[in-house]
């Protein structure tokens, strides 16, 4: 059994939020930077240096590396030998999201109702997904995610008839109906299987893994390498001007789904795939 | 002021490995803010163009405040004429500095209003993202012009902003409307004046798809 304090909670969510939104993983980065070469359209790797710049800008200077500083996802894996005292822990994660928000100079995006739309001027409250697992130790990931290219993300209820190919022609036909918007180059996360709401925290989930790491089922691995090739074929290109450089990784879940059915979810992320991870 | 071959500004890097495939005839321009109708109407679409003077932001609450206000027969607050909108919000910016990161957001979720704002003299708007035909064909009515600026570089964009003040709706949080001052703010043509659109053509010219691929769209 281990006891943790929420407020070490609040403290270190507050971080997070600060360095994600001023931070690439260094997978991301080095992703972006080797994009610059590869790319083959002159104004694409104009585009990819300016973002090269941004993120120097963003580092050096403490300005957000995007204006859209997001909404926090927060996934919470739980150990369940650990107990926490010192108030409600829901609480606490907000509270991090609070202080980091304000404190650390990035946008209130968060409106109170989704049609009412009157700003809650702190950020909160976080999406916050919670699960339970072995062990003593709390694992904390804070993604902030921007709307430019949450919005372009789907969901299909396929049939299973429609089979694999059904779900790359999915994928295929989110990326292209993003285009632009989405600020490409941009970051796939796929969940295939499970219910509705299942295969979207799949996709969400899938953002979070580092882009070099690939699945560990064959089929999956190679489906991911192959609609990566057939993004980057697609000519939206950086910023959606044209080019070769149109996704940096292709990541996909899956999970058990039911006999009479095909959940395919596809949940984009731009060039600023943002998470900070922490175990307490 | 000379229409020239190019490869678009700033590249050092393109020359590396020798590809010309995109060079064509395009134009690095540096223009004044508001913009005039000549000026307006001799951009075009893949022209790397530098903003220099006053522009304003207003993203979707704005939008539908200046609509509604023009529903009651009232005045904006800000006047449209030969005026540029930046669709844009910035995060809060820290001491001594005039904004935080300042970076385009989606254009196609003011195509609900941009045409209405057009017909009244708007001459530009800076966003990111495709837009709609009626706004297109409200482009090509009024010889206005839609840029856009690299969505998700508001760091090094807010380096070409040197004053920012909010003129209206202050209770919109960074939904207001800011006047900025910008000094060679950088933007892309990407529809002009004739309706040319730059999404359109820029991506054929790089797409290598198959065809069956291409049609393997499902709703």
């Amino acid at each position: 059994m281990k006891t943790i304090d929420v407020s070490e909670i609040t403290r270190n969510i507050s971080e997070m939020c600060i360095e994600a939104n001023h931070y690439l993983t260094s997978d991301m980065e080095c992703a972006l930077k080797n994009a610059v070469s590869t790319e083959k359209s002159p104004l694409g790797k104009q585009i990819l240096s300016q973002l090269q710049d941004n993120l120097q800008i963003a580092g050096d200077d403490m300005i957000p590396i995007c204006q859209d500083t997001g909404m926090a996802v927060i996934f919470m894996e739980i150990g369940q030998e650990v107990h926490f005292e010192g108030g409600n822990l829901e609480d606490a994660v907000n509270e991090g999201v609070r202080q980091g928000y304000t404190d650390g100079f990035l946008r209130k995006s968060v409106v109170k109702d989704p049609l009412i739309r009157e700003n809650t001027r702190d950020n909160t409250p976080a999406v916050i997904h919670y699960e339970m697992t072995t062990g003593d130790s709390v694992k904390i990931t804070v993604a902030p995610k921007g709307f430019g290219s949450e919005n372009m993300s789907r969901v299909f209820m396929l049939k299973p008839a429609d089979g694999i190919e059904g779900v790359k022609n999915a994928i295929l036909t989110a990326v292209k109906d993003a285009g632009p918007n989405a600020c490409p180059p941009m970051v796939v996360g796929v969940g295939v299987g499970g219910t509705f709401e299942k295969c979207a925290l799949l996709a969400k989930k899938a953002l979070t893994r580092p882009i070099n790491e690939h699945s560990e089922i064959p089929y999956v691995r190679e489906m991911e390498a192959e609609l990566l090739e057939k993004i980057n074929r697609t000519g939206i290109g950086p910023g959606g001007l044209g080019g070769t450089t149109t996704a940096l990784a292709v990541n996909i879940n899956t999970y058990p789904t039911h006999i009479a059915g095909l959940p395919v979810a596809i949940n984009i992320c731009c060039h600023v795939n943002r998470h900070a991870v922490r175990t307490l | 002021m000379d229409r020239h071959i190019k490869a678009p500004t700033g590249s050092s890097t393109a020359k590396l490995n020798g590809e010309n495939k995109q060079e064509k005839t395009n134009m690095d321009r540096h223009i004044k803010a508001p913009l005039t109708d000549e000026d307006a109407g001799s951009l075009r679409s893949g022209d790397y163009v530098y903003i220099t003077g006053t522009i304003y932001t207003a993203r979707d609450a704005a939008h539908l405040r200046m609509c509604e206000t023009l529903d009651r027969a009232e005045p904006l607050p800000v006047d449209m004429a030969n005026n540029i909108i930046y669709y844009m919000g910035p995060s809060p910016a820290r001491e001594n500095r005039p904004i935080g990161s300042a970076g385009p957001t989606t254009a196609s979720r003011m195509d609900k209003y941009a045409p209405r704002l057009l017909d009244l003299g708007l001459k530009g708007m800076i966003g990111k993202g495709k837009r709609s035909d009626a706004v297109k064909e409200a482009i090509v009515r009024n010889k206005a012009v839609y840029f856009a600026a690299v969505g998700g570089a508001g760091a090094l964009l807010s380096r070409s902003i040197t004053a920012s003040e909010v003129v209206a709706y202050d209770d919109l949080g960074t939904e207001a409307i800011r006047r900025l001052e910008v000094v060679d703010f950088p933007v892309i043509v990407v529809i002009d004046a004739e309706g040319n659109d730059l999404y359109e053509t820029a991506v054929e010219e790089y797409r290598e798809e198959q065809g069956d691929q291409a049609e393997n769209i499902i709703r």
